[in-house]
């Protein structure tokens, strides 16, 4: 039992791994991808930042969330409408793959790109501003999960029904701009109105920015094994919206 | 021992059915011809089978393993090359075929000389590390086959695999579909091409209109329509009057073919003989004459009532 509960383990990680490396090696560089996740977030922070006197304590944390969410979430959106409009999705179909195996395989190559660029924003907070988490470990830790989640919401906002890129495009910025206006990216949650701080816990960014706002050395606004917890249920959430969407998606196409 | 089992395949699209109460079984080691016109219901079925399309009834087994129940068990018996080049065009031939080798679970080594072995046989092997993207449409097919084969399947499924290639690609598919079967593989070659299914096909299934017409061996199906022989006669003046023609009262089934006319009959040789009759009453010559036994595309053409329609056009004129 255990034998084969490893067995089927093995052939998942090996199936999910080859879609994760064919995915870096066709999507990582694609305008979508490199706008999404390298110049939206840039700009985002440049906008809210130029001309204003922000604490680097305050202000890393913020281009950190922001960066967190965009790259992770910007490979993810691209794969499977690129694919159904290429063919190559059919492709998938006819090899011995399930939905389970393109959903973790596009949830892994995400994850890898949002890793390395939020390290690379991290790196850049410190080298810049002189601004470096308080707690690093807990900090990666939070990377960690966040970059997990976001990865599982871009596989999630793929999946539906289209081989338009467009409509998953529009989709996936309906629901992340405002996200980094509810989830206290630039203004701290506990300053939002309350209606603002009720909304914000229906986004997972909240979870992420207080516990990244916490590694750097500011005060908690939710517990953070509550934040942890709930940035791991979202990513369960999201992984199983993305399964579900991707077999119905398969009796469309 | 059935490698494909095929049983009370059904599908529909709205208001049409594409496909309509399929059966059928394809033995280990058979080249399996599936022929229809355009729009017949070929490409669905090739769909369900291979687990692109789920049907709304039937079942479809692979080497034993059902299909809607053990989806990727039947997957790894199987390589599918569709009628779409749906190659990654970013990746390139060698990317493409480390990547589906790896899915098939084929070790790093082996993957690497089976890919180099089939890219060499496939006169590719110079150009595996060029991106897809800038293949021609012969080699995108030969590297979608390369592709297929990756994981040594039992069975190989081919969607039209030489429809708009040159001809030497068409050569080299068409031996490799041959070599492939030696080895004891099945392979089930969904195409409109009369001529090739008759060049490679142990059995033939003709479907139309999302029916399945028949299944025999091509040389069965020549047997059983025996009613397709024809009598192909070239006349000198080339023209005669289609009431003339019909005048021979053995045969109303006649058309024109370039500068000849084809009769279709049961009894060539009565037809010979209201011929050279009718040719000696009017002061006609015959400038050759020849009797041909049914050939497949008169067998499909027949089945799939487009004879008919085009005799009766002929004889209309």
């Amino acid at each position: 039992m255990i034998a084969e509960v490893y067995l089927h383990l093995m052939i998942t990680l090996q199936r999910s791994l080859a879609i994760a490396k064919k995915n870096a090696r066709i999507y990582y560089l694609k305008p979508p991808v490199l706008i999404f996740g390298l110049l939206f977030p840039s700009f985002m922070f440049l906008a809210f930042s130029i001309g204003r006197t922000i604490n680097p304590a305050e202000l890393v944390p913020a281009l950190l969330g922001m960066t967190i969410l965009f790259a992770a979430s910007s490979v993810g959106p691209l794969i499977t409408p690129w694919e159904r409009q290429a063919g190559t999705y059919e492709r998938l179909l006819t090899i011995p793959v399930s939905s389970w195996h393109i959903v973790v395989g596009d949830v892994g190559s995400s994850f890898v790109y949002g890793l390395l660029i939020s390290l690379l924003s991290l790196f850049l907070g410190i080298c810049i501003f002189n601004a470096g988490p308080a707690y690093p470990i807990a900090f990666i830790l939070v990377m960690f999960l966040s970059v997990c989640c976001f990865s599982a919401l871009g596989a999630a906002m793929a999946a539906l029904p289209t081989d338009q890129l467009s409509n998953v495009m529009m989709l996936s910025s309906l629901i992340r701009l405002p996200m980094i206006f509810i989830s206290g990216v630039f203004v701290p949650l506990k300053e939002l109105p309350l209606w603002g701080q009720v909304i914000a816990r229906i986004s997972p960014l909240s979870y992420t920015m207080d516990l990244v706002r916490w590694s750097f050395g500011n005060p908690l606004y939710f517990n953070k094994l509550t934040s942890c917890f709930m940035l791991i249920g979202f990513t369960l959430f999201f992984l199983y919206l993305a399964h579900i969407a991707h077999r119905q998606a398969n009796r469309i196409f | 021992m059935h490698v494909i089992k095929a049983s009370g395949l059904y599908k529909r699209y709205g208001n049409t059915v594409a496909v309509n109460n399929i059966s059928f079984t394809v033995e280990r080691g058979v080249i399996f011809g599936f022929l229809g016109p355009n729009g017949a219901g070929k490409s669905t079925t090739q769909r369900i089978l291979t687990g692109v399309t789920k049907p709304d009834a039937g079942v479809v087994e692979i080497a034993s393993y059902n299909l809607s129940r053990q989806p990727l068990k039947a997957r790894e018996v199987a390589g599918v090359v569709p009628e779409m080049a749906n190659v990654y065009v970013d990746l390139s031939a060698w990317e493409n075929l480390m990547f589906v080798g790896e899915v098939y679970g084929v070790g790093k080594k082996k993957r690497a000389e089976r890919a180099a072995a089939m890219l060499e046989v496939f006169g590719l092997f110079e150009k595996r590390h060029l991106r897809a993207k800038g293949f021609s449409k012969g080699m995108k097919q030969r590297l979608l086959l390369c592709m297929a084969l990756m994981g040594d399947p039992e069975v190989l499924f081919l969607d039209e695999p030489t429809s708009g290639l040159d001809v030497q690609s068409t050569l080299i598919i068409r031996e490799l579909i041959r070599d492939y079967n030696r080895q004891g593989k099945t392979i089930f070659l969904t195409t409109h091409n009369i001529e090739e299914a008759n060049q490679l096909c142990d059995l033939v299934a003709i479907i139309n209109r999302g029916e399945l017409i028949v299944v025999d061996r091509p040389e069965n199906l020549r047997k059983t329509f025996t009613s397709l022989q024809t009598v192909e006669v070239a006349f000198q003046p080339q023209f005669i009057s289609p009431d003339l023609l019909k005048k021979t009262d053995v045969t109303k089934r006649f058309k024109k073919q370039g500068d000849k006319y084809i009769f279709y009959t049961e009894h060539p040789g009565q037809v010979i003989f209201s011929i050279t009759e009718l040719c000696r009453s009017e002061g006609v010559d015959i400038l050759s004459l020849q009797t041909l036994r049914p050939s497949l595309e008169n067998v499909f053409l027949d089945v799939t009532g487009k004879l008919n329609e085009s005799g009766g056009k002929e004889n209309d004129r």
